[in-house]
């Protein structure tokens, strides 16, 4: 009886696959048509050793798993200006390897020469962004629904989707890329954006020489062991609250606050995107990470320098209604470090760069 | 071939089940027990919606707002009568900004019958209080400076007060271990045990309440105007807040 069944079984799942072996050879003329049994070649992250150890593993949306092909058209994709409206601008023009993602403007400029109000963001380590929201202020809740806004933003690329969309389709090579990545070559915005999104999932920056000093491998200045100690005390730099730890090695709590910028808030930041008024003026703390390639720094790129950066926590902060109580000192203005202990603690800020990861061969224009 | 097995077997067990019950002496049971986490002050309910808004007033006369509240439980066991325990093995990282953590369900079942008690620890103990043991804790930012004796915040409290001159200020209320001198630290963690006669009939959520005034009152009236910020490393401080501590929590409701 038992037997008798799965022999039924086999010869049902036989049949079924044979049918589906003619139904798709007699497809494959035609690039366009979705290919259901097609299987993109898994290449899951690569979990750096710190990470392993102290964080929870990366997040990957179901819907769209890292694979070899997606990755390669992402990369291609992001450094490629086809997406924008005049073929002049890609992601990586605002998001270049060398300053870790992100670029080396106060604002920049988009394809019409109009300037935006806010400092383009490094991309690195985005799988391990736990809440899931992009942006300074929040409003992107997936990497892929993040990947969608640039195109169209009119002081960005200012193009269309449609006309993306058309412009990869009569394209040379993206339709056989896109079979590759996904098993069709009908190409929508929507796989144009998961493969941007695997792509900047392999950007994993975990190297610095902070990394090595955690994991045995190197050891660090005494001004930056300094540095670190004065990172970490609550009456001095206090940035441990927001900024992580040595067992929490993002360097961001990847939340959102209000650092003491303005009296008079004019970029509402999170409050708009929450219209909650109690959140105006809160930015998503930034990662420390790669600091020696990202400047400017603030969601308005103000600081040019790390030492203006830490003149502003020092001396700098000024009271809003919703301030973070973390910014304690803010009555005197700042906890007011000494010279030596902002040298200190700008050297241990700048050994959490990593400059294995900007240059990165992996990472680097295709095109 | 299985399932019809395991049907089988489930039929039996309801059928003997509904025959115990007949009679006076129930087999136990296995059930879910859920823990729920409510905050209030003073008895009025604190929720996320009353952060930046509602204003309370301590012990000491401050009128006070909360704009951040997170706080660890671990070990929660419940104690049964004839002497044996169940110990849930979960700790919960509670942050009324996020609604998920006021419910903690635990892997393991508890049994139908009669319970004498409760315990469970605030923050975590010796044991337990491992530096970067726990990687969402870690992702989190929970963690205790090393040089303040390491593991992991117990609460992180948080908001403005008003100073003497009517004048906003902050106050970051956190607790965790003790720094006596450097590198001499001590434990800073409660344990509670409520006793406490209950009977679990099924399913069952056990809510665990906190009173934040008790905070600032019981037994030291904490005023903010002298202790506020920079708290972490004042060994007094935070024994303070580990005495006041103690009458912080209680039993609420147990519905089944
Ligand atoms: C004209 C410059 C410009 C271009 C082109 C551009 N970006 Fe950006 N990017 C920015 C700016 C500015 C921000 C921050 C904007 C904000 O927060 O409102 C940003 C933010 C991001 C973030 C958020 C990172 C984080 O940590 O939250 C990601 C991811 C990103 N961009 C990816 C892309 C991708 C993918 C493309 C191409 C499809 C792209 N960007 C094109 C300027 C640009
Ligand atoms: C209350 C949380 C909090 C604390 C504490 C804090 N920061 Fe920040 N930090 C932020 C936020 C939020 C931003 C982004 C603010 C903005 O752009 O509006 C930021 C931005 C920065 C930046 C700019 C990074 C970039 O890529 O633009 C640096 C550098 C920085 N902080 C260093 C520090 C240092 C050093 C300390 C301790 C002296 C510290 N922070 C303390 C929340 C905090």
């Amino acid at each position: 009886m038992k037997e008798r069944s799965k022999k039924t079984y086999r010869l049902l799942v036989g049949i079924f696959a044979l049918s589906l072996l003619v139904a798709c050879s007699s497809n494959d003329p035609d690039p366009v048509d979705p290919n259901e049994d097609y299987v993109p070649t898994p290449k899951p992250l690569t979990v750096p050793p710190i990470f392993q150890r102290l964080l929870p593993p990366p997040l990957v949306p179901g819907d769209n798993p890292q694979t070899v092909e997606g990755i390669a058209l992402g990369r291609k994709l992001f450094f490629d200006p086809i997406l924008s409206g005049d073929g002049t601008q890609a992601c990586a023009s605002c998001h270049k390897p060398s300053n870790s993602f992100t670029d080396d403007t106060k604002f920049s400029i988009g394809i019409d020469g109009l300037e935006g109000t806010r400092n383009s963001m490094p991309i690195y380590n985005m799988a391990w962004n736990g809440n899931s929201k992009f942006f300074w202020d929040g409003r992107a809740t997936s990497l892929e629904a993040q990947a969608l806004e640039p195109v169209t933003n009119p002081i960005e690329m200012h193009n269309t989707w449609q006309n993306a969309v058309s412009s990869l389709q009569s394209d040379g090579e993206y339709p056989e890329l896109f079979n590759k990545a996904f098993g069709t070559g009908n190409i929508t915005k929507e796989l144009t954006a998961k493969a941007i999104a695997q792509f900047e999932r392999t950007l994993i920056s975990a190297n610095s020489p902070f990394d090595k000093y955690l994991l045995g491998e190197g050891t660090l200045t005494p001004q930056e062991l300094n540095g670190f100690q004065i990172f970490m005390d609550e009456a001095r730099g206090d940035c441990f609250h927001c900024h992580g730890n040595e067992n929490s090695p993002l360097w961001t709590d990847n939340i959102f606050h209000n650092n003491g910028l303005d009296a008079v808030i004019t970029d509402k930041g999170l409050g708009n995107v929450t219209g909650d008024p109690s959140q105006d003026g809160w930015f998503k703390s930034p990662s420390l990470r790669n600091l020696a390639y990202t400047a400017p720094y603030m969601h308005d790129g103000r600081f040019a320098t790390l030492e203006e950066v830490i003149n502003h926590y020092s001396e700098g902060l000024v009271y809003s209604e919703t301030i973070d109580p973390l910014m304690k000192a803010v009555s005197r203005g700042g906890v007011h470090l000494t010279e030596p202990d902002k040298a200190d603690l700008k050297a241990f800020l700048l050994s959490l760069s990593d400059s294995s990861f900007i240059n990165n061969p992996d990472f680097q224009d295709p095109n | 071939m299985k399932k019809i097995i395991l049907l089988f077997a489930l039929a039996v067990v309801a059928f003997g089940c509904k025959k115990d019950d007949d009679g006076g002496d129930p087999t136990p049971q296995n059930v879910s027990v859920d823990f729920k986490f409510s905050q209030n002050w003073g008895g009025a309910p604190v929720t996320q919606a009353d952060f930046n808004s509602s204003i309370y007033t301590n012990a000491a006369g401050n009128f006070v707002t909360i704009s951040k509240l997170r706080y660890l439980i671990s070990r929660i066991s419940l104690h049964k009568a004839d002497g044996s325990s169940v110990d849930f093995t979960e700790y919960q990282l509670v942050d009324l900004t996020d609604p998920t953590t006021l419910n903690l369900s635990p892997a393991l079942t508890a049994t139908t019958g009669d319970y004498t008690g409760i315990s469970f620890v605030y923050g975590f103990n010796e044991a337990d209080n491992i530096s970067g043991a726990y990687p969402d804790l870690n992702a989190a930012n929970w963690n205790w400076p090393s040089m303040l004796g390491g593991g992991y915040h117990f609460m992180q409290m948080e908001g403005s007060f008003d100073d003497t001159n009517g004048a906003p200020q902050p106050y970051a209320y956190h607790n965790g271990t003790a720094r006596v001198s450097p590198d001499v630290f001590e434990q800073n963690f409660i344990s509670f045990d409520f006793n406490q006669n209950f009977t679990i009939t099924g399913d069952a959520t056990i809510e665990i309440k906190m009173d934040i005034s008790e905070w600032y009152k019981n037994p030291l009236t904490w005023d903010l105007n002298d202790r506020s910020v920079d708290l972490m490393m004042n060994y007094l401080a935070q024994k303070d807040m580990q005495r006041n501590g103690a009458s912080v929590f209680s039993i609420g409701a147990i519905v089944q």
